[in-house]
C-alpha cells in the first residue's frame, strides 16, 4: 500500500480564484464586502438603504445572487449604480468563479466599494472565498437569537454582524443581549451594529463602518 | 448542500493524481473536515457514494476525519479543544484564548496498491 500526501484544500481552485480577484481588488484600491445571511434577513434592505446614502459619485457597484429572479437587481438598479445579477439557477452559493465572469464587463478603475450580495444561505455560503476583503453577516430579530450557535462557520468567518429590523424588537421575544454574547462565544471580538432599515435608527454607523475600511483601502493603496 | 460540489473537488483532486501513476489503483481517500468548515461530514460521504455508485471507483473508500475547533492559550501554551463555545483554558484558566483550527476542509492524503 502506497499513500500519497495531499496536504491540500479540497476548494483549491476556487480559492486560486479567489486569490486572483483579491490581488486584482487590492491593486485598484477596491474594498469588496460579501453579504452573507439567511433569506429574508435584510440583505437588499441594507444594500438599498446604502445606496440611497451614497453621493452620486460614490464609486460603488452591486453584484446580487440569487438561485432565480432578478428582482434584488431590479431594486437596487433605482439608485443609478452599476448592479448585476448573478443566477446561480439552483446552486445555493456564489463562488469565485462566477464573480470573476461577473466581473468581467466592468472597469475596476472605475470603482472604490464593491457589495457582493451572496446567496441567502447561512451555511454554504461560508465555505467559499469570493476575494472578498471581509465578509458580512446580517442576522434580523425575527429569526433567533441562538442563529450563531447554530450555524457557527458563518458567524466565525465573518467580520461584522450587523443586527436587522430593530423596529421590530417590540414585537418580537428576540433577546439582543444574548445574540451579541452568542455571536462573542462563536467569534470573540466580533463588531456588532444594531439597524433598522425601516427607521434608519443605525444606519450612520453602518456607513461610518464603511467609511472607514474605505479609508484603509485608500491608504493601502497610497502606500503600495 | 454544497457537499455534492466538494465531493466533485476531492473526485477530480484525486483523479488528477491517479493519472499520473497508471501503474496504481486508488483504494482510499482521506478527508479532513473542521467543525467550522460548514460542511457536514454525513452530507459529504453521501453525495460521494452517489458520485461513485457503479463506476470504477466504487470501492475506493473516502475516509473523514473530523477535527474540533481548536484554540492555543497564550499564557500557559496549551492547545485545547473548544467543547460548546467554551474557550477558556482548561488547564490555566486563562479566557482570552486565540482560534488556532477547526476551519479545515482538506485533502490529507490517498492510498494506493499496485495493480
Amino acid at each position: 500500500m502506497n499513500r500519497v500526501p495531499l496536504e491540500r484544500k479540497v476548494l483549491s481552485e476556487n480559492d486560486r480564484i479567489a486569490a486572483e480577484l483579491r490581488e486584482r481588488f487590492s491593486a485598484h484600491g477596491i474594498l469588496c464586502l460579501n453579504l452573507v445571511s439567511s433569506p429574508g434577513a435584510g440583505k437588499t434592505s441594507l444594500l438599498e438603504r446604502t445606496l440611497e446614502a451614497f453621493p452620486r459619485e460614490q464609486r460603488v457597484a452591486v453584484l446580487t445572487g440569487d438561485i432565480q429572479t432578478d428582482n434584488d437587481a431590479v431594486r437596487l438598479a433605482r439608485f443609478g449604480f452599476p448592479v448585476r445579477q448573478i443566477t446561480t439557477g439552483g446552486t445555493c452559493h456564489l463562488d469565485a468563479r462566477m464573480i470573476e465572469k461577473a466581473l468581467a464587463e466592468w472597469r475596476l478603475e472605475d470603482l472604490d466599494l464593491l457589495f457582493i450580495e451572496n446567496v441567502g444561505n447561512l451555511v454554504c455560503p461560508a465555505s467559499y472565498d469570493l476575494g472578498e476583503a471581509a465578509k458580512i453577516v446580517v442576522l434580523s430579530v425575527a429569526e433567533g437569537e441562538d442563529k450563531p450557535l447554530k450555524y457557527p462557520a458563518m458567524f466565525f468567518r465573518s467580520a461584522l454582524l450587523v443586527l436587522n429590523k430593530i423596529d421590530l424588537l417590540p414585537h418580537v421575544s428576540f433577546d439582543l443581549a444574548k445574540a451579541r454574547q452568542n455571536a462573542q462565544r462563536v467569534h470573540p471580538g466580533m463588531a456588532t451594529i444594531e439597524i433598522s432599515c425601516v427607521t434608519g435608527e443605525g444606519l450612520p454607523q453602518w456607513l461610518q463602518w464603511l467609511e472607514k475600511g474605505l479609508a484603509a483601502c485608500s491608504r493601502n493603496l497610497a502606500a503600495t | 448542500m454544497h457537499e455534492f460540489g466538494i465531493a466533485c473537488s476531492v473526485l477530480d483532486a484525486a483523479r488528477a493524481e491517479v493519472r499520473l501513476r497508471p501503474e496504481m489503483k486508488l483504494t482510499k481517500i482521506v478527508v479532513r473536515v473542521g467543525a467550522l468548515a460548514g460542511v457536514d461530514p454525513d452530507a459529504l460521504d453521501f453525495c460521494f457514494q452517489a458520485l461513485v455508485k457503479e463506476t470504477d471507483w466504487e470501492a475506493v473508500v473516502l475516509e473523514i476525519e473530523r477535527r474540533a475547533q481548536r484554540h492555543g492559550c497564550p499564557r500557559c501554551g496549551r492547545e485545547f479543544e473548544v467543547i460548546q463555545y467554551n474557550t477558556t483554558c482548561p488547564v490555566c484558566g486563562e479566557s482570552e484564548t486565540t482560534f488556532s483550527g477547526g476551519n479545515e476542509l482538506e485533502l490529507a492524503y490517498l492510498e494506493l496498491e499496485e495493480l
